[in-house]
């Protein structure tokens, strides 16, 4: 805008001209300062007065859209000025009105409106305008001015006290549009919950927004507001629940509602009701009780539908909470006990008919009753429990005490729920005896169900603390014990096992007194005896064996038991190694894994955990070596704590301990397992008359028995907390490289490199790594060259490459800079002769979590995007290297690709699969399997929810999928049929010229010699089959139905 | 699902009928065939079984209710025989009621399924369960003669109806 004459021209421009982007002009012109709301005013002049109501139309149309843009900008005055002219518009002409309520929309957001002009403008609108003959957008503006002053004139909008809430009442009434309705609801909602005067209005408001209930929307398809039944549901659901005052109308409605035949508005009526029950006491239900118990009730009794039968129970939760808050008058009934009284008396004769048929619907009732207080609680379970007894004694099919058992697990479980105060008497206490010979009688029953569900009920009376005496516990462990050692069935042993973990917390005593001994006992014995007089379900001397080292770690939940089941699985380990090796090898990882999880049980507890590092680390530690320097040379056989898988065992157990976040215990000893590797040093190993020096460092005269023990050391020094500093670092680096470039084991020259990448990971960034990493560059170059297509050397080669794989991870999962230069070697690779295939697997490898090392629990250095960088940085180049890779080397590269694809979820891939796609079309008719499979993995996403894009290449796909459906592998048919499946959902124009050539092939594979492929070669086919053109649904859809007689 | 059926479905009642059987007793529904190791090992052959039959037909939807043949108790798997060496199947079928005039058309969807689904080498005899049907003899021809099940699906507007029995349920 040039200078202030053009006011007028723009103004000219905008109602002559009919130019609506003058208005914006102007409105710049306003911000700016260069002319002002109240010249534009003066320019419009004759327009406003005009005789023809469209030209005043567009002429406050002009002022509201620039008003729109600049309204905070302008001063009191102007704002002043302005509104009462708008406010005297209100009464034009009802073409100029929507203009009128976008300018007011823009004056109720100024900030400097002078005190009392929101309420004359407020008056004037429910005074001069009829709200719901607006168009939707209007109506829209009439909301946003109230809901607008609303947030910024709380008390001058309250100085109109019930007549603002009338007039709103009226200006929404007959409201249809869920936009608006979101407001309105809003709206009415403020009114309730910041207490404006709602006067006479309380029933008005509440008729004039409970019509929409239930709410019944369903949004248009490609809807752009994207509003969803869901919010419209719960904003009204706030309005109607906002306060007890509407509970005379809002509690019939519902009851009424709930009526209904249809399922969602009874979803909505329950849980509207339980909302409610919140604000709700004794004087807004007590009127409505007996309706709503017979209303929950009978939607629990008859309902077919789970969702119905949750929702009822927790509105009846609810009630009960609600009445429990109550405060009781010293006068008048106690509401709660009536109520539960009500209940009791409905549900309690089902709990003893014969047949049971209503048994669990009535204790699931009684059950959420009870959930709502202590007091409910107490209540119900006195006088449901002797019911229940009564009637276990009775049934005497073991069918019908499950069921009651599991009833009453349920009450014992609930009575633990709240907090007693001291005096107060654990309801429990009165029925603990004749519980305790009910379940203890179950233990022994016949039936698996009943001994099951009768441990978890044991598991449930023995975590209540000061229930049990001492007798009964020693009892308990006694059943528990027999249950573990000498029954068949792995269920109830699963479930005597867990009593076994929860009990042992609380009563640490007993069982160390009677279930340690009884377990240590079944190790001793040899495992092949079979037990005289057992049935033949009893379980055989392996299982017994494999159970009690299962069970010696589940019971170690207390410091006190674990020192006593530690030894216990150490001397086992012990046990082992002097047998032979081969079927114990099993038994002995079994031992470990167990040790694992004592481990990572007392996680938390430091003394415990320094138990682990002064004493569990060594023994084990002081076994192994033992062991490797033993079976060196001599003509012994090696144990079986020389076995790869053992030692993995092993390692896995000491890198928990030293996983374990108590620094300073760590770094005491960390430096003495350093020492035994580097120096020999054996000093702090429990047995340490060694007959030969322990020397895995010194290659190649140093045997593999030994080196390979480098596992155990990777195992500690690579689970260490960042804080803790590795001593001798450089050494043990040099000595690893060393060791991973000359070892001719496997397991050893991986572990080493394993070691060196967890260590490399967590070294502090500086001058030191960066030339510790130059100096491993250049070893690993010159190993990689020197020998390149030396077939004698391959060997070499591999263990390099084993190096460089897992450098590489350990710089990728940091964000190191270097770690772009290796994966281009690794790269390269791929087009090698000898290592192409093992490097194009290995970038499985960098982009999966490993088990052992180099992860969150072994506290690496893992940024949290590492895979989606690696993803942008190197899937570009592989793409690249694909296409200009000769023929023998582009299988390596799509298989590399497939592992980078896989490692991915499909959501993050579905931007970037669109560009690989001629990529993943070719991989189609690539040979290898893994390439197949993830090509397919990633094809079928892409066929759902991409279908423009695929309908391009819709022949291709079709020919490669069917050639793939008679692939060799099971799991390649039966994604491919998957894929032809989903080819179902693209536009029916690009599938239906395929239609009878895909059925057709598609007979093929109905005849796979595979079930799980024939499957989804039927459900492909039938989709096919169902495939009609759009014309031939349209005639079906408007022909009437076949009558009988013309069938057939 | 599993609701009370009080209300019929949709291409029936648009024509106007009435339901001839409001409120038929409703069977369960088995669990899903439960999965072996060897059904996964890609070396050893399945052959098929009655229960394979079974799943094949028991998830079409009535014509008249929003159940499955199974919940009515139309199809039973002990109904189904099936001979994998000799290519042939043979599956019986229980009308709810002796005059239920939908026999004809659950037939024959049961038909079009097994005949979509099975491999061509199989020979599919889909007939009335002995003595549960007062036109028994008539449909069972009916079903049996190739001609005439042909031109049934020529006819569109009742393929549209067979393909609305045969859609897999939301």
């Amino acid at each position: 805008m040039a200078a202030g004459g053009s006011v007028a021209a723009l103004v000219e421009d905008f109602v002559s001209g009919q130019q609506d982007g003058a208005a914006k002009d102007l409105a710049t012109g306003v911000v700016d300062g260069k002319c002002t709301a109240l010249e534009i005013v003066e320019a419009l002049g004759t327009c406003l007065t005009n005789s023809e109501p469209r030209t005043r139309g567009r002429g406050v149309q002009l002022l509201s859209q620039v008003l729109l843009l600049t309204y905070s900008s302008l001063n009191q005055k102007e704002v002043e000025v302005l509104a009462v002219f708008y406010i005297d518009r209100l009464k034009d002409h009802h073409l100029i009105t929507p203009h009128v309520l976008h300018g007011l929309k823009a004056l109720s957001m100024s900030s400097v409106l002078p005190e009392g002009l929101a309420v004359v403008i407020l008056k004037a609108l429910f005074q001069e305008v009829h709200v719901q003959s607006l168009l939707q957008s209007d109506r829209h503006s009439v909301y946003s001015i109230i809901t607008n002053f609303m947030d910024t004139r709380e008390q001058e909008l309250k100085g109109l006290a019930a007549d603002f809430t009338f007039g709103f009442i009226q200006a929404m009434d007959g409201e249809k549009d869920p936009r608006n309705l979101l407001m309105a609801f809003q709206i009415s909602r403020d009114f309730i919950t910041n207490n404006y005067e709602l006067g006479t209005f309380v029933e008005e408001l509440f008729e004039v927004t409970s019509c929409y209930f239930p709410i019944d929307f369903t949004p248009p398809p490609n809807d752009p507001h994207g509003i969803s039944q869901e919010e419209l549901v719960l904003s009204l659901r706030s309005v109607l629940t906002a306060t007890p005052r509407f509970a005379e109308f809002l509690l019939p409605l519902l009851i009424e509602k709930l009526d209904s035949d249809v399922q969602s508005a009874k979803v909505d009526s329950l849980q509207t009701l339980t909302a409610c029950c919140k604000e709700y006491r004794k004087k807004e239900l007590k009127e409505f009780l007996p309706a709503l118990w017979h209303s929950i009730r009978r939607e629990v009794f008859q309902t077919a539908s789970e969702k119905i039968e949750t929702e009822g129970l927790a509105a009846l939760q609810a009630l009960s909470t609600g009445l429990s808050k109550s405060v009781i008058d010293s006068d008048a009934e106690d509401s709660l006990d009536t109520f539960l009284n009500n209940v009791l008396q409905d549900c309690k004769h089902h709990l003893c008919e014969p047949d049971m048929k209503l048994v669990w619907p009535s204790a699931k009732l009684l059950q959420a009753a009870a959930s709502a207080s202590s007091r409910a609680c107490s209540k119900i379970t006195g006088c449901i429990f002797p019911l229940l007894l009564e009637q276990f004694n009775k049934h005497k099919q073991s069918s019908q005490r499950w069921t009651i058992l599991g009833i009453l697990k349920v009450f014992i479980k609930l009575t633990h729920k709240w907090d007693r105060d001291e005096e107060d008497e654990n309801p429990l206490c009165a029925f603990k005896d004749q519980l305790c010979i009910l379940v203890f009688s179950a233990l022994t029953d016949s039936s698996v169900q009943l001994q099951t569900v009768g441990a978890s009920t044991l598991a449930v009376l023995g975590s209540q603390q000061g229930l049990l005496s001492p007798s009964d516990i020693e009892l308990t462990v006694e059943h528990l014990n027999r249950l573990i050692l000498q029954e068949g069935d792995p269920q109830v042993c699963a479930a005597a096992f867990e009593a076994s973990t929860t009990i042992s917390a609380i009563h640490p005593s007993a069982f160390i007194s009677k279930m340690v001994p009884a377990l240590t006992q079944e190790l001793s014995t040899e495992p092949m005896e079979v037990k005289a007089g057992d049935g033949p379900s009893a379980p055989t001397g392996n299982t017994l064996h494999q159970r009690s080292i299962q069970a010696l770690a589940a019971i170690s939940t207390h410091p006190s038991i674990m020192r006593r089941t530690v030894p216990a699985l150490l001397q086992h380990l012990t046990d082992l190694q002097k047998g032979s090796a081969g079927t114990e090898r099993k038994v002995a990882v079994l031992t470990c894994r167990s040790l694992q999880l004592v481990a990572e049980h007392c996680q938390g507890a430091g003394e415990s955990s320094q138990y682990f590092h002064q004493l569990v680390v060594p023994c084990l530690l002081g076994l192994a070596v033992q062991a490797a320097v033993q079976g060196c040379g001599s003509e012994v056989p090696l144990g079986v704590l020389c076995e790869e898988s053992v030692i993995a065992a092993l390692g896995a157990v000491i890198s928990t301990a030293y996983g374990h976040r108590h620094t300073e215990l760590a770094s005491r000893t960390i430096s003495q397992v350093v020492a035994l590797y580097l120096d020999g040093d054996v000093s702090f190993l429990p047995e340490n008359n060694l007959p030969r020096k322990f020397q895995p460092f010194q290659p190649p005269d140093s045997p593999w028995p030994q080196t390979q023990l480098i596992a155990l050391l990777q195992a500690a020094v690579c689970s260490l907390p960042k804080t803790v500093v590795v001593p001798q670092q450089e050494s043990l680096l040099t000595h690893l490289m060393e060791l991973c470039c000359t070892s001719s084991h496997q397991f050893t020259y991986t572990s080493a490199a394993k070691c060196i990448a967890g260590l490399i990971n967590k070294y502090p960034a500086g001058e030191q790594l960066d030339s510790i990493l130059q100096d491993l560059l250049k070893k690993m170059d010159r190993g990689l060259q020197t020998n390149a297509g030396d077939c004698s050397q391959s060997a070499s080669r591999t263990r390099i490459f084993t190096l460089l794989l897992w450098l590489t991870k350990a710089l990728v999962l940091r964000y190191h800079p270097l770690s772009a230069t290796l994966t281009d070697k690794l790269m390269q690779l791929l087009t090698d002769p000898a290592l192409g295939t093992e490097a194009a697997s290995g970038f499985a490898l960098l982009v999966s979590d490993s088990a052992d090392v180099l992860n969150k629990a072994t506290h690496a250095d893992v940024r949290i995007m590492y895979r989606q960088r690696f993803f942008t940085e190197n899937v570009p180049k592989l793409v690249q290297g694909f296409h200009s890779a000769s023929q023998d080397n582009k299988s390596n590269y799509l298989k590399a690709l497939s592992h980078v694809l896989n490692s991915l979820p499909k959501q993050v891939l579905m931007t970037e699969l669109p560009s690989l796609l001629i990529l993943l079309l070719e991989a189609l008719s690539c040979s290898d399997e893994v390439v197949q499979l993830s090509t397919l993995g990633c094809l079928h996403p892409l066929l759902l929810d991409a279908p423009q894009i695929m309908s391009l290449h819709i022949e291709t796909l079709v020919n490669k999928l069917l050639d793939l459906t008679s692939s060799p592998a099971m799991k390649v048919r039966i994604a491919s049929l998957q894929c032809m499946h989903a080819l179902t959902k693209l536009p029916p124009h690009v599938i239906l010229p395929l239609k009878a050539r895909v059925i057709q092939a598609l007979a093929k594979p109905l005849d796979d010699r595979k079930r799980l492929v024939r499957k989804e070669a039927v459900a492909a086919r039938g989709e096919w089959f169902s495939r009609q053109s759009l014309a031939q649904q349209d005639r079906q859809a408007r022909a009437p139905f076949p009558t009988e007689k013309s069938q057939l | 699902m599993g609701a009370r059926p009080v209300g019929g479905s949709g291409a029936v009642m648009a024509a106007g009928l009435r339901l001839e059987n409001a409120n038929p007793l409703i069977y369960g529904r088995s669990s899903e065939r439960p999965l072996t190791a060897r059904e996964q090992d890609g070396l050893e052959a399945d052959c098929i079984d009655g229960r394979e039959i079974f799943d094949l037909i028991r998830s079409i939807n009535d014509p008249e209710h929003p159940l499955s043949l199974e919940e009515l108790n139309v199809v039973e798997q002990l109904r189904v025989n099936v001979n994998d060496d000799e290519s042939s199947v043979s599956v019986a079928f229980t009308p709810t009621i002796p005059h239920c005039s939908m026999a004809t058309l659950i037939g024959l969807s049961i038909k079009v399924k097994l005949l979509r689904s099975l491999p061509e080498r199989f020979k599919v005899d889909v007939h009335i369960t002995p003595g549960t049907h007062a036109s028994e003899h008539a449909v069972n021809k009916q079903l049996a003669d190739k001609e005439r099940v042909a031109a049934a699906l020529e006819n569109s507007h009742l393929l549209e109806v067979v393909n609305q029995c045969l859609s897999a349920r939301l």
